[in-house]
């Protein structure tokens, strides 16, 4: 087995930015591709992060993304997410939820592909 | 506090932002292994540049042995890089490059559950590194096709019969070759795995 740590110096930084909050996060709701959305501006004495997010998903963004420009690892992203969802600060559109609504998966690969053949 | 205001807005991402009526992101995956050419094939259809980013594991997760009672958590990280196509006005498409060594697959369902499927990039010079990846997904039952990124300087020249034999791959996975450099490539490499999707989404829909 491979097993080389890239970096072990992280905890506390993990700490510093949620609060100590380590609890696992629904990742159903925020899946790498869910796409965040603000619905507020950033106000004064906000966490940084929580302004940075509110700053970068005044246009729909993906976890992911939001995660590559922080430069915060995912799980990280995930609880700052959390609790601005808690707060009602950003809406969260989940992955396929509106197309596993009315779609059957047939229709939604048709979709992909006419997508990706007018590219 | 005004400040960190300014600073943050002054650092927002110059790249296009996604249209204001997207609701729905999609995961495709490329396996490969280091060198293959996952990068590449990303840059050469997305939208964007390549972004990377990273997300911890715990040594509970990498399946160390967890009997021997170690107090202390050591916390390592598994690093990946995406791109981005915008295939509508509210779909769109993350493309992942994923690297396809052992330690990562524990990550899989936390990072990529609910990926349509995946695609694994061969280089034929390093023909094994390629089975794992194919073991792994046939785990998850994450549907695949197979590309072959065919490197200028390989000295032996395979032929897809070849590949397919080395990697027992059954017949009914597409397989083929592309340049991870260039963009018409990567976009067919794309269509032909959805299109695969689209036909096993079809065949079950028929007998269900
Ligand atoms: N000659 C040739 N070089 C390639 C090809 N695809 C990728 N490369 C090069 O191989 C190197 C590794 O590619 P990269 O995409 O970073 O691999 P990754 O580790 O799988 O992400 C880079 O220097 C690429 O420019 C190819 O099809 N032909
Ligand atoms: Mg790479």
């Amino acid at each position: 087995m491979i097993r080389r740590p890239v970096d072990t110096g992280s905890p506390d930084r993990l700490y510093t930015v949620t609060g100590g909050r380590s609890h696992p996060v629904d990742t159903a709701v925020f899946d790498l591709v869910t796409l965040v959305v603000s619905e507020c501006d950033p106000t004064p004495g906000m966490q940084s992060e929580h302004v940075r997010i509110l700053t970068l998903c005044r246009h729909p963004a993906a976890v992911v993304e939001i995660a590559a420009d922080l430069q915060l690892p995912i799980t990280v992203v995930r609880i700052l997410l959390e609790d601005l969802l808690a707060a009602g600060r950003i809406t969260a559109r989940r992955p396929r939820a509106a197309a596993a609504a009315d779609l059957p998966e047939s229709a939604l690969l048709k979709e992909v592909l006419h997508g990706l053949r007018n590219l | 506090m005004d400040s960190a205001i300014s600073e943050a807005t002054s650092r927002a991402p110059e790249r296009t932002p996604l249209a204001d009526a997207a609701d729905t992101g999609l995961k495709i995956v490329v396996v490969g292994g280091f060198g293959v050419g996952k990068t590449t094939l990303v840059r050469s259809v997305s939208e964007i540049r390549p972004l990377n980013t990273e997300e911890y594991m715990t040594q509970a997760g990498v399946g160390v042995d967890e009997t021997s009672g170690v107090a202390h958590k050591t916390t390592t990280t598994v690093a990946f890089d995406f791109g981005r196509i915008s295939l509508n006005e509210t779909m769109v498409l993350y493309l992942f490059g994923a690297p396809g060594q052992e330690r990562f697959w524990f990550l899989w369902d936390r990072l990529f559950s609910g990926t349509l499927g995946a695609v694994v990039l061969v280089d034929t010079r390093r023909m094994s590194d390629s089975w794992y990846a194919i073991d792994r997904l046939e785990h998850h039952r994450t549907p695949f096709v197979v590309a072959v990124n065919r490197f200028d300087d390989d000295a032996a020249y395979y032929s897809l019969d070849e590949i397919r034999q080395a990697l027992s791959l059954p017949a009914h996975i597409p397989l083929l070759d592309c340049d991870a450099r260039v963009r018409s490539d990567g976009k067919h490499v794309l269509i032909t795995l959805v299109d695969h999707l689209y036909k096993l989404a079809l065949a079950q829909e028929t007998t269900s």
